[in-house]
């Protein structure tokens, strides 16, 4: 049986992990290649490296770490960030990445997944959305350029044509990112990734808004997302991935044992 | 031009997962060529097919290097990975492709409808078990789990050595003579891909 996914998400500015407050104040939180070690020692089913600078600095991510994070880690990963070309992609994919994870660029040209689906397959396209609850138009916008405060900006699509549109074009996996919820800590947007859930015939990762355990069987059980994407809980250790997939195993929610019994 | 036999050597298909096998390869302790030279592939003692992306642009691929033949008369192992293990069946409905045939069996898309109007996500993208693993393939146990990422399998017969269920059970594991092909991704599938891939390495089979 298919097992739902925890997929912790380090968010890396100028090769370093931190993690912000709903998209601002970003601190240090440890090394790259640390972390990912202990995650996946620790049971994490697949990793997110996103870098939270590139796309609004037209730089693509810095590569080194990248090469070094595939030699040693034995689960997928993701690399986010700034990836705006076909070039750019190639070359985080022979560098050992599994899936590159796009987001505003996405947006600014719609047609660079079609174009990438193409040419590696839909296997390693995985599309992030950024969505935001507006009060006033009580609608959820989708956002772009949300790794730096100062050029956020809504855009003209609501989440649920967007996600049309990027599984239209051949999008793999989307992420669903609810910025109302990232890093208050208070839960998943259940509401919103409930709504969207029938609507994306493609992996559904569910982002932003971990904070206990209760959260993760929440999300599971109510939205039937595929996987669940968290930072902060992790790299605080506030939660740790064993515990949290006994609990899930325990809330009848299938999940890939932490630890393989020897023979 | 050195004649010695070559530990490993990985068929370079220009697809994008050639570093991830390369590295699983050298964690193991191997050193892992990565190669499209005929003759590089025929001194090597194992080799591994790995493969993403569609089933009719991989085949073209290998025609334009001339590797279809190379590779159907190989004697040692060779294995194939996710898309390469595909390749290594009669046929694939992806693009409506002749492959490899070193393995008997065909390649369609994954049925994923299921009752009550629900339809599993494609692609079947994670970690799932192994079910009904031969008992002569030590290094597959059922209810281990393995990383998969595709939308196309292989269907059920004499030469699945362990099989997979979403929405429709498929074969995860097949093999004949010296050609084995897996489903899932071992070089991403953690202590379970690593003890399969080293079985392989030492072995020359599953």
């Amino acid at each position: 049986m298919l097992a739902k996914r925890i997929i912790p998400c380090l968010d890396v500015r100028d090769g370093q992990v931190v993690k912000g407050v709903q998209f601002r104040q970003h601190q240090v939180v440890g090394d790259i290649l640390q972390l990912a070690q202990r995650y996946a020692n620790e049971g994490a089913d697949e990793l997110v490296f996103y870098d939270i600078t590139a796309s609004t600095e037209q730089r693509v991510v810095d590569k080194s770490w990248v090469s070094r994070i595939a030699e040693y880690l034995d689960i997928p990963f993701t690399v986010a960030g700034g990836i705006r070309s076909l070039q750019q992609a190639r070359e985080l994919l022979a560098m050992g990445a599994d899936k590159i994870s796009i987001n505003s660029p996405a947006l600014q040209q719609p047609q660079l997944i079609d174009k990438l689906v193409s040419e590696f397959g839909q296997q390693c396209v995985v599309i992030g959305i950024d969505s935001f609850y507006d009060n006033d138009s009580q609608r959820y916008q989708v956002y772009q350029f949300t790794g730096d405060e100062s050029r956020a900006q809504a855009t003209r699509w609501q989440a649920a044509q967007w996600l049309h549109e990027v599984v239209d074009r051949g999008a793999g996996e989307v992420v669903l990112n609810c910025m109302n919820q990232d890093g208050v800590r208070n839960g998943y947007d259940i509401a919103q990734l409930r709504a969207l859930r029938p609507h994306c015939p493609v992996p559904l990762i569910a982002s932003g808004g971990a904070g206990t355990i209760a959260h993760f069987i929440e999300v599971f059980q109510q939205a039937n997302v595929d996987g669940a994407l968290a930072a902060s809980v992790f790299h605080k250790q506030l939660i740790a991935i064993d515990p949290l997939k006994q609990a899930l195993a325990a809330a009848n929610i299938n999940v890939r044992p932490t630890c393989y019994s020897p023979q | 031009m050195n004649e010695r036999a070559l530990p490993v050597v990985i068929i370079n298909t220009e697809c994008a997962n050639l570093a991830s096998v390369a590295n699983a390869v050298k964690r193991l302790g191997y050193p892992a060529l990565v190669s499209d030279d005929a003759g590089h592939i025929e001194r090597a003692e194992r080799v591994i097919l790995p493969g993403v992306g569609s089933a009719a642009a991989a085949m073209r691929s290998l025609q334009q290097k001339q590797l279809v033949h190379v590779i159907q008369q190989l004697q040692q192992p060779l294995l194939g990975i996710c898309l390469g293990m595909q390749l290594l069946t009669d046929y694939s409905s992806e693009g409506d492709v002749r492959c490899l045939g070193v393995i008997p069996g065909q390649t369609e898309r994954l049925q994923v409808a299921q009752q009550q109007e629900q339809t599993l996500p494609l692609p079947h993208m994670g970690w799932n078990t192994l079910q009904q693993c031969h008992p002569a393939q030590t290094a597959l146990r059922d209810n281990d789990y393995y990383y998969f990422v595709h939308s196309y399998a292989v269907a059920v017969n004499d030469y699945t050595l362990a099989s997979c269920h979403y929405g429709q059970t498929f074969a995860a594991v097949i093999g004949h003579n010296n050609f084995y092909g897996t489903q899932f991704h071992p070089e991403r599938s953690g202590a379970a891909g690593a003890r399969l891939l080293q079985q392989f390495l030492e072995n020359g089979q599953c």
